[in-house]
């Protein structure tokens, strides 16, 4: 035999074991499926985000459940960006897990829409959890009167984060109320040597908040349910053309400083402007105050830390007590997940418990929960929680952010442009009529 | 199964040697340029299945204002990329490949950013630039920006990727023109030092002559590399302030994977295909890098 065939033989051999590999490569089974039908026994994925506080307590209420369960609930944990491109590509294939973290609004809409999500209504509706659930919340996750997912986290509403110290050195006691008093406060600052706002405009999200409460203000939240619905001329109605006006207003009365659009919230650039005292306010998710304990302890020890509602603009159509802000997260059960009716259990025995909520609060989180109001009212962040708690519970609309709340390719649309209104490279009339053309 | 082959190429190499190659890259490479080619004329969000859409997504790129911007902006990376790397690459290697004990430590600390990943480097260099803390605050009202404003200005922002980038690149380029350069026979530069030539005449007339094929291979790669290179910009910039720094390889991300916009992203993809595949056909052809021979025979 010629060393030509043996080599033949051999390149043969290798290509049928690749092939092989390519093809068990492509038809793998992913966790569950294998195993899924019977309902006996099924592994379950629970897909989160990374979060240590959070993450302990997600991990005992899957414990909790597999105690007491033929099946077996696995939690999965990743980082914020890299997850909704992971949960795209993974959620139709054969890998999706069973129980996915989402954010409720457009993100949820969008795997509804495909087919990817069991509806919960029914086992929701049925449940003696239901009435413990804030509905405000639930709303969020319910899509065309279908309940898709159940609040597994904190309420997050948007509010002024100050700097105690840098008010009352520029002799400022009380928080404004109304915008006039607002601006007064903003030269007041400015007058006294600091910067009044810290604003991270390297990233569009943290100035789409002020977007968020001017139209809300301004124009009640009809105006933004119009535009989330998709209705014409919502874009460019007068009230959002406004909003934008008040923005550059903003930026032009000074209230950021001049190089805003370099400073980043991913590296603490504006909250250590905010706890330095370079910069008085912040305005940011109720995250806020434990990011500020895990970076700045020393800020919050010395009892520096403010917080206060966005003012009530005069004349404008909007209750002052709405708030914007991400309602909650949720989990919601994927359609091909190995045990639908395991899972679902999962999350109406679990989410609701007392042992979870408890958890929860322990961690820094006000969950979505009636009456928890002596509850919250404990441990380190006692007095902030009882204020985000209320919050919540009284306000008429609770405002979704609209990032979250649009479909993922118009909310990117959205961000970029409000930058460039922040920037002064587009004019709020061009805002309006490039997210009208976009929608 | 086999046809008798011309004696001459018995135990040489022949095609099956080349098969498992080819099957992976037909597997990974191949099979995904197609598929990218069908995508672009579907509608696609990542889940569900692709929508048969024709010229849709073709005719949406004639449309789209950023297309122009991204592609002027690669362009200009591409080209200021070369420029800034090959400027300090070239002499920085000839530098270090000399002797000394000095030279050396200074080749090993110039070595450092390319055993760090393009992320971390990246987050580093955002933790530079920030204006009221980082380095840009000390630096920026020297240079004449009193607030440290760098990355947060539409031309500056695109200044900072460059460099930002140069930093990670130049070291494996300084790498290769060093060991190029180590490869020169002394015997040239005894015979100049004769000839009465100096320093830099030795430079010009030996050491840049005949770097002439590590220079067109690092400006391939430099060229396709910088075309298609992202990461950087996506962390330090995320294609801003708005969108300038938005360019070609970022926006295909951006639209694929924040936007789940497949369809339109596999548009970009094919195009960035398409002026890679051209780029390199034209450097490799335009600089006679496929007749380069080996130039240690015959000295």
């Amino acid at each position: 035999m010629s060393s030509i065939i043996r080599a033949h033989r051999v390149a043969v051999a290798g290509l049928a074991a690749l092939a092989l590999v390519g093809l068990s490569g492509c038809g793998s089974s992913g966790p569950g499926t294998a195993s899924a039908q019977g309902g006996d026994g099924a592994e379950l994925q629970l897909w989160t985000l990374q979060n240590e506080g959070i993450n302990g307590v997600q991990q005992e209420a899957v414990d909790r459940y597999n105690e007491g369960s033929d099946d077996k609930m696995v939690l999965s944990t990743y980082v914020n960006d890299p997850y909704k491109a992971k949960l795209q590509t993974a959620i139709g294939s054969p890998n999706a897990p069973s129980v996915f973290y989402n954010w409720g609004g457009g993100n949820l809409k969008g795997y509804v829409d495909a087919g990817q999500v069991t509806d919960l209504t029914a086992a929701f509706e049925a449940s003696d959890v239901k009435e413990r659930f804030i509905s405000s919340v639930v709303d969020v996750a319910t899509i065309d009167g279908k309940v898709y997912g159940i609040p597994m986290q904190g309420v997050q509403p948007v509010s002024f984060y100050t700097n105690k110290d840098v008010l009352k050195a520029a002799g400022i006691t009380e928080f404004p109320v109304t915008w006039t008093e607002f601006l007064a406060m903003i030269e007041q600052l400015k007058g006294a040597g600091v910067q009044p706002i810290a604003l991270a405009g390297s990233q569009g999200w943290t100035e789409l908040m002020y977007v968020e409460y001017f139209l809300d203000r301004i124009g009640g939240p009809e105006k933004f349910q119009a535009i989330a619905a998709g209705e014409d001329g919502a874009w460019t109605d007068p009230a959002v053309v406004r909003s934008m006006e008040m923005v550059q207003e903003l930026v032009d009365a000074g209230a950021f400083g001049s190089n805003y659009a370099a400073v980043s919230y991913d590296n603490n650039g504006s909250q250590a402007l905010l706890t330095s005292g370079k910069a008085a306010m912040e305005l940011m998710g109720s995250w806020e105050v434990t990011s500020l304990n895990d970076a700045f302890p020393a800020f919050l020890e010395a009892g520096s830390l403010g917080w206060a509602d966005f003012p009530a603009i005069e004349d404008g159509a909007g209750d002052p007590a709405n708030i914007v802000g991400n309602p909650s997260n949720f989990y919601s059960v994927s359609a091909r997940a190995a045990d639908p009716k395991a899972a679902t259990d999962f999350l109406l025995s679990q989410m609701a418990s007392d042992e979870y909520v408890d958890g929860m609060i322990g961690v820094g989180q006000v969950p979505a929960i009636m009456g928890l109001e002596e509850k919250v009212n404990v441990g380190k962040f006692a007095e902030f929680n009882a204020f985000a708690y209320d919050r919540v519970l009284t306000a008429p609309v609770f405002t979704q952010s609209w990032d979250q709340a649009l479909p993922a390719a118009l909310s990117q649309t959205m961000l970029t442009n409000i930058q460039q209104v922040f920037n002064k490279q587009m004019s709020p009339q061009e805002f309006a009529d490039a997210m009208d053309a976009a929608a | 199964m086999t046809k008798a082959q011309p004696s001459s190429e018995a135990g040489r190499p022949g095609f099956v040697w080349a098969a498992p190659a080819l099957v992976f890259f037909g597997m990974f490479a191949l099979l995904p340029m197609v598929a990218v080619v069908y995508l672009s004329f579907t509608e696609y969000s990542g889940i569900s299945t692709p929508v048969w859409i024709g010229l849709e997504n073709w005719r949406k790129l004639a449309a789209d204002p950023l297309v122009g911007d991204a592609l002027r902006l690669s362009a200009m990376l591409t080209i200021a990329s070369w420029l800034v790397q090959t400027s300090i690459a070239l002499p920085l290697g000839v530098f270090v490949a000399g002797k000394g004990r000095t030279r050396s430590v200074l080749a090993a600390i110039f070595f450092v950013p390319l055993l760090m990943s393009g992320a971390a480097i990246a987050l580093l260099w955002s933790t530079l630039f920030d204006p009221n803390f980082g380095l840009a605050s000390i630096v920026g009202p020297l240079i004449g920006l009193e607030d440290g404003n760098i990355i947060g200005d539409p031309q500056l922002a695109f200044y900072a990727v460059v460099v930002v980038i140069a930093w990670q690149f130049m070291p494996f380029h300084t790498l290769l023109y060093q060991g190029a350069t180590r490869a020169i026979p002394a015997a040239l530069y005894e015979a100049a030092t004769i000839d009465g030539a100096g320093r830099f005449r030795q430079f010009t007339a030996i050491t840049i002559p005949q770097l002439r094929d590590t220079i067109i291979t690092s400006s391939v790669l430099m060229l396709v590399g910088s075309l298609t290179y992202f990461e950087i910009v996506l962390i330090l910039t995320g294609g801003g302030p708005g969108t300038a720094t938005r360019i070609l390889p970022l926006h295909m991300y951006l639209t694929g994977f924040r936007s789940f916009d497949m369809g339109y992203a596999s548009v970009l993809a094919v195009l960035l295909l398409a002026i890679g595949t051209s780029l390199s056909l034209v450097v490799t052809k335009a600089t006679g890098y496929r007749k380069m021979a080996s130039q240690r025979e015959g000295l």
